[in-house]
């Protein structure tokens, strides 16, 4: 197993918080037909980091980078939950017990499955830990 | 009332002649500093060229950029062994400004203090609660001195604490207050809010900052005090070098111990009584650091009648800048020197926005600065720490809270030709 095939490139955009941003990011997303697979912001004083896994991060970049944002990667994995009560726990339960710290995490809620996005400091670490207490990740691929 | 009345009301022959002799001395002091020999020579005139009053206009001015270039002590005309105090103003850049004080000025400040505080009515019956800075601002130990000099009980409250503030006003018995004209607003409105009312209080001295009439009649009617108007500036000593009588109309400025001229601030042509200008000022008994043709920065302009208190000419109240320095809570602020300080840090642009506002009847200060995209890594706690660097970096410069906020690369405008970075939404004061 290769860990590299589960860690996935999240964009990430600095954006002010002022009417109108996320709207412009997302029809950038719209003109270069880029789907968003899962999405989230997070807001401090006056700012904010918009999140996004996308089906192309190259081509989001290179698009939001010539609009003039302010873009990085920033690697993630995606854990694969039950779509059911309890789904979450049981995840959670098994993070904490291979003792992985989140930065953050957001989830969302596919046709197959629910998955919860987590950023992690030590990425590769954390993805031995998951696997070997049975949980499943997605693939990086899926997302493309 | 008066604590020096000879001098207060001398005649104007007496006055000019006083003035002649002091401006004499001051500028042979100028000559023990290398800036003004410099000065001098360049402008083809050596002190004993100076015969009358009128002859200072042969000498250039001196400007704030000037002291900054002989920091810390390139402007001192006395060795250090007979400096007994130091303060320090805002200057135009990161380097603050040094003022240097010998015992002679200590007491000559002193002095000034006492004829302004007397000027009003007050006097050792009084106990007097001091609401500013004592650390490097001159403010607070100006005042002190000057209100222990007239024996008054003096309350060394400084800033902060508001309900400390008033728990003290109330349980001691205090008559008269120092403080800038926005915490005395903030003042009465958290006494209003909690019911504290002040009996005892009769005389409100307020300075730092420009205030209208309008915002006198409001802090009289809440804080029950006759309210005076300061006027002062670190270069000069400090406060206390022009002061409101009890007629308050106009500013009384110590003639004996300021030669005063009002300029046009952009040809430098002198101006005469009741045209409204910039407060050039040479100060006639200042021993550690004597300034010639200083420019104050402050508009007013000479009063042309006398006032029924018998004292010197006055200067209207200061109504605005002629130069972009900006007054937040008291304390003086470039605009360059946030440029200088954001210079100092990668992490962020040289652009910048400034806007003031007043929340609470307190000046805040929140200032817009661009990312540097290289120091984006996509977090959020990258761009907090950020955040919080730059807010302590500009503390550290200005002694001064600020917000800052980040934003986009490249969104903020840019100037072709004069910049205005400053919004000042304070409004009417």
């Amino acid at each position: 197993m290769d860990v590299k095939n589960y860690i996935i490139r999240q964009i990430s955009v600095f954006s002010e918080n002022k009417p109108g941003r996320l709207a412009s990011i997302a029809k950038a997303f719209l003109e270069e037909k880029i789907n968003i697979l899962a999405f989230s912001i997070a807001e401090a004083d006056g700012f904010g980091v918009v999140r996004a896994l996308v089906n192309q991060p190259d081509k989001a970049f290179t698009k939001l980078t010539a609009l003039g944002y302010n873009v990085a990667f920033t690697d993630v994995i995606a854990v694969k939950m039950k779509d059911q009560p309890g789904g979450l726990f049981e995840i959670a339960d098994l993070l904490g017990d291979a003792g992985i710290n989140m930065e953050y995490a957001y989830a969302y809620s596919g046709k197959e499955a629910a998955v919860l996005i987590i950023r992690v400091d030590h990425v590769d670490e954390a993805v031995s830990r998951i696997l070997s207490k049975g949980g499943t990740l997605l693939e990086a691929k899926v997302f493309i | 009332m008066f604590w020096d009345k000879v001098n207060e009301t001398l005649a104007p022959g007496e006055l000019a002649k006083l003035q002649l002799k002091r401006l004499k001395k001051t500028l042979n002091s100028a000559n023990n500093v290398e800036f003004y020999r410099k000065q001098f020579s360049d402008a083809g005139v050596r002190a004993s060229d100076i015969r009358t009053l009128e002859d200072i206009r042969k000498l250039p001015f001196t400007k704030k950029q000037d002291l900054r270039s002989g920091y810390p002590f390139g402007f001192l005309a006395v060795p250090l062994n007979r400096v007994v105090r130091i303060h320090t103003t805002s200057g135009t850049t990161g380097k603050p400004t040094v003022v240097g004080y010998t015992r002679n000025d200590l007491e000559a400040w002193a002095h000034l203090i006492a004829r302004n505080m007397t000027m009003v009515g007050l006097g050792e019956e009084d106990v007097f609660q001091n609401m500013v800075n004592y650390g490097m601002f001159t403010g607070g130990l100006g005042f002190h001195y000057g209100a222990e000099k007239i024996g008054m009980a003096v309350i060394p409250s400084a800033t902060g604490n508001t309900t400390r503030q008033i728990e003290m006003i109330q349980d001691f018995g205090v008559t008269a207050i120092h403080c800038t004209p926005s915490y005395a607003m903030h003042l009465a409105e958290v006494a209003e809010e909690r019911h504290a009312e002040f009996p005892s209080l009769k005389t409100g001295i307020f300075g730092a900052e420009p205030w209208s009439e309008s915002m006198r009649t409001e802090l009289e009617e809440k804080l029950g005090v006759t309210a005076y108007d300061s006027y002062g500036l670190s270069e000069l000593f400090g406060p206390g070098v022009a002061f409101e009588c009890v007629e308050r109309d106009g500013l009384h400025i110590w003639h004996d111990y300021y030669l005063v001229e009002i300029i046009n601030p952009e040809t430098g042509e002198v101006l005469g009584d009741g045209e409204r200008g910039e407060l050039v000022v040479t100060p006639l008994l200042k021993e550690a650091m004597p300034l010639i043709r200083y420019r104050t920065g402050d508009v007013t302009f000479r009063m042309d009648d006398g006032c029924l208190c018998g004292r010197m000419q006055k200067i209207g109240r200061i109504t605005g800048r002629s130069d972009d320095m900006l007054v937040i809570r008291g304390i003086n602020v470039f605009p360059s020197q946030i440029e200088h300080v954001l210079l100092s840090l990668p992490e962020v642009g040289n652009q910048f926005m400034v806007y003031i506002d007043r929340v609470n009847h307190l000046d805040e200060m929140s200032i817009e600065v661009e990312l540097n995209r290289e120091y984006f890594h996509g977090e959020l706690q990258d761009l907090t720490r950020m955040q919080a660097k730059v807010v302590k970096a500009l503390r550290d410069v200005l002694e001064l809270r600020t917000s800052v906020k980040l934003v986009e690369p490249g969104s903020l405008p840019r100037f072709e030709g004069k910049a205005k970075r400053v919004i000042d939404r304070r409004g009417e004061i």
